[in-house]
């Protein structure tokens, strides 16, 4: 793929030229993964056939001298949490493995406006809910730069697509750091926008206060470019925010003279890996370099987080999953009553962690308990905002690490439900408070594994965000470089 | 088991125990749910109609396909809010909760509806008969789907399998929260009837209950007349008419203190109206009660209507029954309880009567005729002046009462003037001195029975006045007024 | 192992879910739910009664749609996806309960 730009922006500008086809690119993407899925496993499905009809769409387009859109020939995968009309949209799950949406998400129909050509499905945890994708029901994702770990999750697939150079760009979720988790550990840019900033029709619900679909990509454009094109009021979500989508790609190099960085003290220590750890002061360093006035801040509901967040989205996806009931879709495993045949169904067609969560949601929200748990982790929702309220007077952004720790093993975690879940102690806050916030590779950690260094901004802050999210990437070490 | 009707303020209804002689006092809370007469559905743009093929009015929204999102119609909290005013609640800023349970004919398995924050709280309605019965709050929710039952007999019971319809999931309803306050089957089916002119009125809903767009369930409880607390009531669904509201209410009240009079106590449960059998049944009995887990809905957003919607809601609403039959009552000077007036309201002929009125026509008479002679197609169009002029030749003495009944069917039917139609009818007005030279030539011709009726007994005076009076209708040809020879007659024996 | 969530609580929160657990699971379930709220003991240990819950992340209130209706699905596609179908409805084993 020499000669083929690779990054969405010159893939755009290319096609839109016509120097170069859609259809080629798209063939150049198609031999990646010819070579390597079977190793990887990004996909549940390839699109191919949709795929090349898209392309020569927009080749037709470009001959006829029109305007394709800003994704104009650009590859994309798409989590398989994002309904695509007559495509199979399984979210990972037995329970739904072959329900084909009669509609398309928001973000699938706008991508397809702007001339992506999308050419699949990728693998997640079931439903969302995992930090590694191990719980898929059809297999797990293999960490790209090393296939004995994981690739983070839940959208391990998309990240990996990424990485393994399957599709310059992809779109995942973020419930709890479901993108930039794994961007970070498969050593790409991931994003979650402010909450209400994208669409969330068409995507399946896990846990509707703190889902966002975000972008997946190399480079820090090339996510900007993709967030662009999905972010902006959709009138079919009561909760998206009533504004057009920001202009991110014009002020990228803009510097960070001047910006004020905090660096979350209650993540920098005990419970960071100390590579970890190291990178992201070597990357507030970086940003002190280039201008910017680097602090220390702390956030003390950061470390309450975590029980908030294991109450509420349990919560929220008990009752968001409630639905699969075998009646009207998906698995059905009869019964004699309608009663039985949903347990039987639910039983069947659900794997053990999306079963735990259910009922961690349900517990929570019984009666009797409600106050105790699901009421109370709101009320600590409430600190978690008031603290990013005070930080955010003092600093423009915050920096953190994106995890702990770097790509672990296979099965490494997958015996201790709260360890695999304190993947996400770094995350969190940012769902919680609906804040954006970016992770940026930057080097590799001892066992060269990629690191991530994650960007937090208030809500609607995309713009800083991603200007300093640039800044960061180009003074980042390369992942070859090793770590000392 | 006897049942005794005593009216002691407003009305009491008790039901008496033949074995000991305790009355019972009915308490009745009524929970109705309407179905709002907007063009699409609570949550999604499908269209709001009742009767078409199964399935087809449904999209990814209403049928909670994974993915979708709820928006809500505009259209739902106007006439949310305007039946929440027209029952005088306060409108409140609110929030939409799920409820979760898994039932076929619910596409989410869980129903959006409002918990404890709804948008009408704290309201009343006035029955005619005086009764203000408190409204607790009228909330917003989503409709479920329609299971229909296949195998054994058509009923859930005995069923091989089910068929679900989701063309009225996500249909919106207001569902209304009556406080305990009716105490006789009667007044709960004056309220629903109330309810219902309200609904009509404000155009919120065509609230029909034989095609369910009002859903009417009775929370029933009995006490020992004197007590102040409640006793443990029982709630009372499928009631698809007002008559069977009113029967299930009288036999869950008699199959209560049945109950507690033999020592026994009332569960607490939802049961079941049989309206073939004649009685109420138990749901099948639940090992715990339903834990719905109550939360805010988080793929909707507060709800907080301005002050200016809210006012704008207040001055479009129409007269209501109630202040119509206030209005009434003031102009024919009788009191808003009176059937006459509860009837005119009914009937949507108040505004008649009080043209009527205003034309010069006296209160009282028009709404005799009102309640007697007017409960025919097309009522509403008599002129009021017309009908003035015709109650003034009744008042006046020109016609009789029966004769003006005659000349108003007349008019109605075929238009026309009162005065046209009684002259053609001959029923023309007997002046009093003409009446008076009858009578005289009918005591001429009859002087032995005059002298009887002037010197006999009252019994004797009663047969003969009878006998005078008829001898003057004949004579006049059934033009006299009959009050008016009496009174002749009276007159003349008396003063000679 | 936590003591505050029993074996019991998860065989009935289970019921609710409308899922069957296995005696294993039962056991495996109760230890690792219990850890997980354990673990949220933190969050017991605060004063949170003068804090008001955010249910949101979000400021938005009054967002509404005009009352216009919109295409509907296609029913053959709808009911194409269903499990059983008969007469245009969906199906389903004899249901026992009554709508609560």
């Amino acid at each position: 793929m020499a000669e083929l730009p690779r990054t969405a922006v010159a893939i755009a500008a290319a096609v839109r030229s016509g120097e170069v086809s859609a259809a080629e690119v798209l063939e150049a993407h198609l031999a990646e993964v010819d070579r390597r899925e079977d190793e990887v496993h990004a996909f549940n499905l390839v699109t191919a056939d949709a795929a090349r009809a898209a392309a020569a769409a927009v080749d037709r387009r470009v001959a006829a001298g029109e305007d394709p859109g800003p994704l104009a020939g650009v590859p994309l995968a798409l989590k398989d949490n994002l309904c695509t009309r007559g495509v199979p949209t399984s979210c990972s799950s037995r329970i739904l493995e072959t329900w084909c949406p009669p509609y398309d998400a928001t973000v699938v129909e706008r991508v397809a406006a702007a001339g992506a050509v999308p050419l699949g499905k990728t693998n997640l945890d079931e439903f969302a809910m995992g930090s590694s994708t191990e719980n898929s029901a059809f297999g797990p994702t293999r960490n790209p730069r090393d296939t004995g770990r994981v690739p983070g999750g839940s959208s391990g697939g998309s990240a990996a697509a990424v990485a393994a150079g399957f599709a310059p760009v992809s779109l995942g979720s973020d419930t709890g750091g479901s993108i930039r988790q794994p961007a970070a550990l498969c050593g790409v840019v991931g994003a979650k926008p402010t909450y209400g900033l994208v669409s969330r029709y068409g995507l399946v619900a896990f846990a509707s206060s703190l889902d966002q679909i975000g972008p997946f990509a190399a480079t820090v454009a090339d996510a900007a470019l993709l967030l662009e094109v999905i972010a902006g009021h959709d009138p079919m979500d009561s909760t998206s925010i009533d504004v057009p989508p920001p202009a991110l790609g014009a002020g990228l190099d803009g510097g960070v003279a001047g910006l004020r960085v905090g660096l979350v003290s209650e993540l920098t220590g005990e419970g960071i890996a100390p590579d970890v750890a190291a990178r992201v002061r070597q990357a507030a360093d970086a940003l002190a370099a280039a201008g910017a006035e680097v602090g220390e801040v702390s956030v003390p509901a950061t470390a309450h987080g975590l029980s908030a967040y294991y109450l509420i989205a349990p919560a929220e996806a008990s009752s968001n999953l409630a639905r699969y009931d075998g009646v009207r879709y998906g698995l059905r495993v009869d019964g004699a009553t309608t009663a039985e045949m949903n347990t039987a169904t639910r039983t069947a067609g659900f794997g053990a962690e999306v079963k735990r969560r259910i009922m961690l949601g349900t517990y929570a929200l019984s009666a009797g308990y409600y106050d105790a748990y699901y009421g109370k982790a709101l009320k600590v929702r409430t600190l978690v905002v008031r603290d990013f309220e005070a930080a955010y007077e003092r600093f423009d952004l915050l920096l953190a690490p994106t995890s702990p720790t770097t790509a672990f093993r296979f099965g490494d975690k997958t015996d201790d439900p709260l360890a695999m879940y304190l993947n996400d102690v770094c995350t969190i806050p940012s769902n919680l408070a609906g804040h954006p916030a970016v992770s940026v590779p930057f080097g590799a950690g001892a066992d060269g594994l990629p690191v991530g260094v994650q960007l937090l901004a208030p809500a609607l802050g995309e713009a800083t965000m991603f200007r300093a999210a640039a800044a960061l990437e180009a003074a980042a070490p390369p992942l070859e470089e090793a770590y000392a | 088991m006897t049942l005794t009707n005593e009216p002691v303020e407003g009305e009491v209804y008790t039901v008496t125990s033949d074995a000991t002689g305790q009355e019972w006092e009915i308490v009745v809370g009524l929970e109705v749910h309407c179905e709002l007469a907007t063009a699409t559905k609570l949550f999604c743009g499908c269209p709001n109609q009742f009767g078409h093929e199964p399935n087809v009015n449904v999209c990814p929204v209403c049928l909670g396909l994974p993915g979708s999102l709820p928006v809500l119609n505009e259209q739902v909290v106007e006439l949310a809010m305007r039946l929440g005013r027209a029952l005088h609640c306060t409108v409140e800023p609110s929030v939409f909760a799920r409820k979760n349970y898994f039932y076929p004919d619910m596409p989410k398995d869980y129903q959006v509806s409002q918990y404890d924050q709804p948008i009408n709280v704290d309201g009343w309605l006035d029955l005619p008969d005086g009764t203000r019965v408190g409204i607790e709050r009228a909330h917003i929710e989503e409709d479920t789907g329609k299971n229909t039952h296949a195998g054994g007999s058509g009923r859930i019971h005995g069923a091989d399998y089910s068929l679900v319809d989701y063309n009225r999931a996500g249909v919106p309803l207001v569902e209304i929260v009556g406080r305990p306050h009716v105490r006789h089957p009667e007044q709960a089916k004056t309220y629903v009837d109330e309810l219902r002119a309200i609904l009509l009125a404000t155009g919120a809903s065509d609230a029909k209950m034989e095609e369910g767009s009002l859903r009417v369930d009775a929370n029933v409880s009995v006490r020992r007349v004197g007590d102040d607390a409640l006793g443990t009531r029982c709630e009372i669904k499928n009631l698809n008419s007002l008559r069977s509201l009113g029967r299930a209410i009288e036999y869950e009240a008699r199959r209560q203190v049945d109950l507690l009079e033999s020592g026994d106590r009332v569960h607490q449960e939802t049961r079941h109206w049989d309206e073939s059998a004649g009685r109420t049944r138990p749901g099948r009995s639940k090992e715990e009660a339903d834990d719905y887990r109550y939360f805010q809905e988080p793929d909707l957003v507060p709800l907080a209507p301005g002050d200016d919607w809210i006012a704008a809601v207040d001055a479009a609403l129409p007269v209501l029954p109630a202040a119509r039959r206030d209005r009434l009552a003031g102009a024919a000077g009788v009191e808003a309880t009176a059937t006459a007036v509860v009837v005119a309201v009914q009937r949507d002929l108040d505004e008649l009567a009080l043209a009527a009125i205003e034309a010069g026509a006296d209160g009282p008479r028009v709404l005799t005729h009102v309640e007697h002679n007017l409960a025919v197609e097309g009522a509403a169009d008599l002129d009021p002046v017309a009908f003035a002029r015709l109650v003034r030749m009744e008042v006046d003495g020109q016609l009789t009462a029966t004769q003006a009944k005659t000349v108003l069917g007349e008019v109605l039917a075929t238009g026309g003037d009162p005065e046209a139609v009684a002259a053609e009818k001959g029923f023309e007005a007997m002046d009093t001195s003409e009446l008076e030279g009858v009578v005289e030539e009918v005591i001429a011709a009859n002087p032995s029975e005059w002298d009887d009726f002037r010197q006999g007994d009252d019994k004797r005076r009663g047969k003969l006045q009878g006998f005078f009076v008829g001898k003057v209708m004949k004579a006049t040809r059934g033009q006299a007024d009959g009050k008016a020879v009496t009174a002749l007659l009276e007159a003349r024996r008396t003063g000679g | 192992m936590s003591d505050r969530l029993t074996r019991d609580d998860v065989a009935k929160v289970a019921d609710l879910a409308r899922l069957a657990l296995s005696d294993a699971e039962l056991d495996l379930f109760t230890e690792q739910l219990g850890a997980v709220l354990d673990h949220a003991d933190d969050v017991a240990a605060l004063d949170l009664s003068e804090v008001a819950p955010t249910a949101h992340p979000l400021p938005l209130i009054n967002v509404v749609r005009d009352d216009v209706v919109r295409p509907c699905l296609d029913r053959e596609e709808v009911l194409a996806q269903a499990p059983a179908v008969e007469d245009g409805r969906f199906r389903v084993p004899a249901i026992l309960g009554e709508e609560p």
